[in-house]
């Protein structure tokens, strides 16, 4: 088997056993209504995951994604509430604002050569600020468009459902693997996650592509906002803190290297599905307090990272002799 | 001055400069339609230098180039390869982490309905690898493959993408003979269909091998350009070198000197580095290193010095048995070692001279002893004076510094620890003329004085003026050793083709 | 001597101008901005509040401007404060003397350096991951040892850590001022700093050099533990309680930004303790500021938004060469001035 596949293949697998071992103790976990809440429960945060999934696979890193959504929440709910506009223009004027935001520190990132780490941190306060600036208590949103959009699923056999917004998270996922995999666009990001100045001797355009980076993460994010305005029904300024690292995680345990240039869109799918396994069998277990969700997934991260190491390690020899 | 429609690459009077120095001093090359033209010249003769003008990596202040008779002015890499002049480099500048195929079309992806087409890709590239000989899975990483496949990877891409002047930088330093060997039959091929290929290499025997004529720079001029077949090698020595200096390096000899034997290694190796050796160096002797890059000189010094372990053999100092297991074993020692690539493993760039020169004084006594800042003054100023280092004052950050004033402030560092083993990797390295001899004579220097040294250098002229012995490397291995009235150029290049034609065959 | 002691004030001498600016910004919109009272033997007045509430950012961004000059990053101060401020609740409340309790407290803090700086010294992994485990993981480990409830106590030893005063300050000013300079001679006194500096700006020379960088890597990080330990400890005697999920909660980028304002790169390499300290003071008086003056508390994070943004455009190298006649000779310029080619 090739080496760029063993980490996904090792997420794939720890996902199918530790499913496995859950719906041994309880079967009721394969059931579709527990799959269909699976995903509805953490659309937003896989939508945000894919947008952070091409950061990192360029070698750069997206902080400001869990302010992104917050401003996104508050902004829907304070434009909804005192504005006549439909949803739908609200969403798409949403969505011009968080890409162009992230686009901006894309273009800080690259013309001003500084690390992606503190322009995003900078990002993060600013959305946060924003969003504060807009609205310090939650705002309810009860437009009925939210209402028409809530009923929307799709019936699964057993009485599970795909919502709206779970399959949303589908489909961004899939285009995500599209983009990564049949764009030029997206060679041209794995080719700066390769070496940002090997690949630009090779032609890629650095300075668009790391701007076009961001900015699709910045949509992302805004999309992740809109999906969480809809799970939650209310803007909160204070809501999806820490999101980002929560994505990062998702990331790096989906196969994806943090250092940039080797790994795959749907791994991030199966971080997700991992760490919103956990999260299930926790719930189902009922004694288990909530912080073991946030032990176990971080010596899921340990192992992965040691994982990549050996990898690395492993394949370092046939490099070096040739 | 004329060109000719034979010349699909005409470089005239291209001038460069740097502060301080003229890299290059209106030098011409003129390319023709299938021909390899090598490129050649001692280190900072303006090689690379006159390449990167060609290939817009940098901007020329003067003069003009002519491709195809048409003027042209790539202003960075990327242009000149539009234009159609393909360069590839020793260090395979290609993505490892991308597929081979995706390496081959990166940027120019074959589409359907806007999607990049693998399949159509995949086929193209198994295509155009089939011009070359090479039959492999282009769907795997880049990084999955030997150095020489990469290399041949890169050519393909370079020519796929020019299609009219093809630069080859040093492409066979880190390649055996039977990669050498599969990498000309691509090039007489691509000669054939009228390329015109630039050619640049320390090794000689490989200029005979493929090349029709030669070029020669020597301090940013141009010395001429011969047929290569009407060209002897001891003549394109001189020119590369110039005569007064071929016949001086003759004369300074030195003789062999008789101090005792402090420094014995045996059986000593590290697999995958080096083969098991023995060396023993006396007191108040130089032994050179000689061989080409990749044949273990450098490994050779990193294993001396404990950068790597080394898993065979033992090492005496003095008769003891000592533990060379890392670097601070062998300081303990009292060795020193100024590695090959200055900016990476040598200089701590935003420290100041005086930091640079103390640090490893420093380190040796432990971070519970500091230096005095007195000391460290007086140490710095006392070095900086001997070695004639040029700098503002010893408070200027390194990184400011000129390559050779670098270079010695980094054997300062060294002679601050009062070594009795000095190891130098490529001491005088891309530095300038005049720093160049003055490194030369504190090497001779720092031997009378009875320290012992390992020098090693691409420049063998430069090994035979200043070593008592010097050790020849081949693949890995340390494979024979002059010394005496066989310690010429002429042996040492002889000693290196020799075990070459042997292990071709 | 002369010439280090203008050195060093050069070196501080933005950070200076920055913290009085905003000083005399906040005391025109607030007049009773300056005043200072002792009641009881002990300081009251906004600038105290600043100095004490600001104790563990200070007490963090020292800890993190070390780890920071070797080229990396500690992402879990964080979380170590609150397991930190877990352990020492959950000892005290579980009978332990003051000064085991303490200790215990601070071998945690270290321990946690210890994990993080063999990841990064020994298994070679990048510190920005290497630390995001612990800070994934911490907080879940603290609210393990708290089962998840905020642990409060009542030992009055303890809470005089969090609100005692000693020679007319509150304790978290007193122990920051004690433990910053108590760094700040280890490092400068010694050969530490240099050596920790020649790491962060190029490693594998510093290691051929002789340098035993692997150890002084952990190191980096068990100093930066044992911050978090300290902060940990006032955070929780602060409000007598640990709050395994708040605790130091989003700290360790408020930590990261104080060494950034305080001018060390975050590419390693040069740092300077004192401006550090005094960017965290920096951060602490804007946000003093803020809601002193009236402001809406909630432009706090876009004001701080817009500092860090005009810090690091001044410091980016894009930004130097093409305005560097502008620079402040041996001022601004020295600290930051770096290359990455």
């Amino acid at each position: 088997m090739k080496q760029k596949y063993l980490p996904l293949t090792a997420t794939i697998l720890i996902f199918v056993l530790s499913y496995a071992l859950c719906a041994a103790q309880y079967p009721n976990i394969l059931s579709t209504r527990v799959i269909g809440n699976l995903l509805t429960d953490n659309a937003f945060l896989g939508i945000a995951a894919v947008g952070m999934t091409f950061v990192i696979l360029s070698g750069g890193i997206d902080l400001s994604i869990g302010a992104v959504i917050a401003f996104a929440g508050v902004f829907l709910a304070v434009v909804l509430e005192h504005g006549s506009m439909h949803p739908l223009v609200a969403f798409a004027l949403l969505l011009t604002i968080t890409t162009l935001f992230g686009a901006l520190m894309g273009a800080i990132i690259h013309y001003l050569e500084m690390p992606a780490f503190i322009v995003t941190l900078a990002g993060m306060f600013l959305a946060r600020g924003m969003a504060f600036v807009l609205s310090i208590d939650s705002v309810p949103i009860k437009h009925p468009f939210y209402g028409t959009l809530k009923s929307l699923y799709y019936k699964l056999p057993g009485g599970g459902r795909i919502t709206l917004i779970g399959g949303l998270m589908l489909l961004v996922f899939a285009i995500g693997i599209l983009i990564a995999h049949r764009t030029r666009f997206g060679t041209n990001i794995y080719a700066l996650g390769g070496g940002t100045a090997t690949a630009k001797l090779m032609g890629v355009p650095v300075a668009a592509t790391t701007v076009r980076i961001y900015a699709l993460s910045g949509l992302l994010a805004g999309l992740s906002g809109i999906v969480f305005s809809l799970y939650t029904s209310a803007g909160y300024s204070l809501a999806a803190v820490g999101v980002e690292l929560d994505a990062i995680t998702a990331v790096v345990i989906g196969g994806t290297l943090l250092t940039g240039g080797s790994g795959f869109v749907a791994g991030t799918l199966v971080g997700i599905l991992i760490q919103g396994l956990i999260q299930t069998y926790i719930t189902f277990d009922g004694t288990l307090s909530s912080w073991w969700t946030k032990i176990l997934i971080g010596l899921l991260l340990f192992a992965f990272i040691l994982l990549q190491k050996g990898i690395i390690h492993l394949s370092r020899p046939e490099r070096q002799r040739a | 001055m004329q060109t000719n429609s034979d010349n699909i690459l005409s470089a005239v009077r291209i001038e460069k400069g740097f502060p301080g120095t003229k890299a290059l001093d209106k030098v011409d090359l003129h390319l023709r339609r299938g021909e390899v033209h090598a490129l050649l010249g001692e280190n900072g003769a303006g090689k690379s230098t006159l390449i990167k003008c060609l290939t817009g990596a940098y901007r020329r202040d003067g003069g003009s180039i002519l491709l195809d008779g048409a003027e042209v002015d790539p202003r960075d890499t990327f242009e000149a390869q539009r234009l159609g002049i393909g360069t590839v480099y020793q260090e395979v500048n290609l993505l490892p982490n991308l597929t081979v195929a995706e390496n081959l079309y990166l940027g120019r992806q074959p589409r359907r309905f806007g999607m990049v087409d693998t399949r159509s890709m995949n086929r193209k590239a198994r295509e155009l690898l089939a011009e070359y000989e090479l039959d492999i899975d282009v769907t795997r990483d880049l990084a999955s493959y030997s150095v020489a496949i990469q290399q041949v990877v890169a050519i393909a891409r370079a020519v796929d993408l020019s299609g009219k002047v093809l630069i080859l930088d040093e492409p066979t330093a880190s390649l055996d003979a039977h990669e050498v060997e599969m990498l000309f039959r691509i090039v007489r091929r691509l000669k054939k269909r009228g390329l015109g290929i630039i050619f640049i290499t320390h090794f000689l025997e490989q200029v005979y091998a493929i090349s029709d004529r030669i070029t020669v720079l020597r301090n940013g001029q141009l010395v001429g350009t011969r047929e290569a077949r009407e060209l002897d090698r001891r003549e394109l020595i001189a020119l590369m070198i110039g005569r007064e200096l071929a016949t001086e390096i003759q004369s300074v000899h030195p003789d062999a000197v008789e101090g005792e034997t402090r420094y014995t290694f045996r059986n000593y190796g590290r697999r995958g580095k080096i083969d098991p050796f023995d060396l023993d160096v006396r007191a108040g002797e130089v032994v050179g290193m000689a061989g080409l890059l990749g044949s273990g000189r450098t490994e050779t010094a990193e294993i001396l010095f404990g950068a790597h372990r080394a898993d065979s053999g033992t090492a005496k100092v003095d008769g003891r048995t000592v533990d060379l297991s890392s670097p601070r074993a062998a300081i303990r020692q009292k060795f020193g070692f100024c590695p090959e690539d200055r900016k990476t493993a040598g200089i701590v760039g935003d420290l100041s001279v005086r930091e640079n020169i103390v640090l490893a004084l420093q380190a040796r006594r432990g971070w519970t002893r500091p230096i005095p800042r007195v000391e460290q003054n007086r140490l710095a100023d006392l070095y900086i004076r001997a070695l004639d280092i040029r700098t503002a004052d010893r408070e200027k950050p390194i990184k400011l510094l000129s390559g050779g004033n670098q270079q010695k402030a980094i054997l300062a560092r060294w002679l601050a620890t009062e070594p009795d083993l000095l190891i130098l990797d490529e001491p005088t390295r891309g530095i300038d003329v005049g720093a160049h001899a003055e490194i030369i004579r504190l090497i001779e220097s720092l031997r009378e004085k009875g320290m012992s040294l390992i020098v090693i250098s691409s420049e063998i002229e430069e090994l035979v003026a200043y070593s008592t012995r010097v050790v020849v490397l081949r693949d890995h291995a340390h494979v024979a050793e002059l010394n005496g009235a066989q310690l010429t150029a002429h042996r040492i290049v002889e000693a290196i083709a020799a075990t070459n034609g042997r292990k071709a065959s | 001597m002369m010439p280090i002691m203008r050195n060093y004030a050069g070196r501080l001498l933005p950070q200076c101008i920055a913290l009085v600016i905003i000083v005399i910004a906040i005391s025109i919109v607030f007049p009773g901005f300056l005043n200072l009272q002792i009641q009881n033997g002990r300081l009251y007045g906004s600038l105290i509040d600043i100095l004490n509430r600001g104790a563990p950012v200070v007490l963090l961004a020292i800890g993190m401007t070390v780890v920071i000059a070797t080229k990396g990053i500690d992402l879990s101060v964080g979380a170590v404060m609150a397991i930190c401020g877990a352990v020492a609740a959950s000892l005290i409340t579980s009978g332990h003397s003051l000064a085991e309790t303490l200790l215990a407290t601070l071998a945690i803090g270290i321990l946690c350096g210890i994990w993080n700086g063999v990841l990064v010294a020994f298994l070679d992994i990048q510190p920005i991951i290497a630390t995001l485990v612990l800070m994934v993981a911490g907080r879940g480990i603290a609210q393990l040892i708290t089962e998840g409830t905020i642990l409060t106590f009542n030992e009055p030893g303890l809470i005089f850590i969090g609100s005692g005063s000693f020679i007319g300050l509150p304790m978290p000013i007193v122990i920051w001022l004690v433990f910053g300079l108590l760094v700040a001679v280890l490092v400068r006194r010694t050969a530490l700093g240099m050596l920790i500096e020649a790491i962060g700006i190029n490693r594998q020379a510093s290691t051929l050099s002789g340098v035993l960088t692997p150890v002084l890597l952990v190191a980096a990080y068990v100093l930066s533990g044992l911050c978090a330990a300290i902060a940990g400890i006032i955070a929780a005697a602060d409000i007598r309680g640990a709050d395994a999920n708040n605790a130091g909660l989003w700290l360790e980028l408020d930590a990261i930004l104080a060494v950034v304002v305080g001018g060390t790169s975050l590419l390693g390499g040069r740092f300077s303790i004192a401006a550090s300290v005094l960017g965290a003071i920096i951060i602490q008086a804007i946000n003093t500021g803020i809601l002193l003056s009236g402001f809406p508390p909630e432009f706090n994070l876009i004001i701080k938004a817009a500092i860090i943004i005009f810090i690091l455009v001044l410091q980016s190298p894009r930004f130097r060469t093409a305005f560097s006649f502008l620079s402040i000779p041996g001022a601004a310029g020295k600290p930051t001035e770096r290359e990455a080619k």
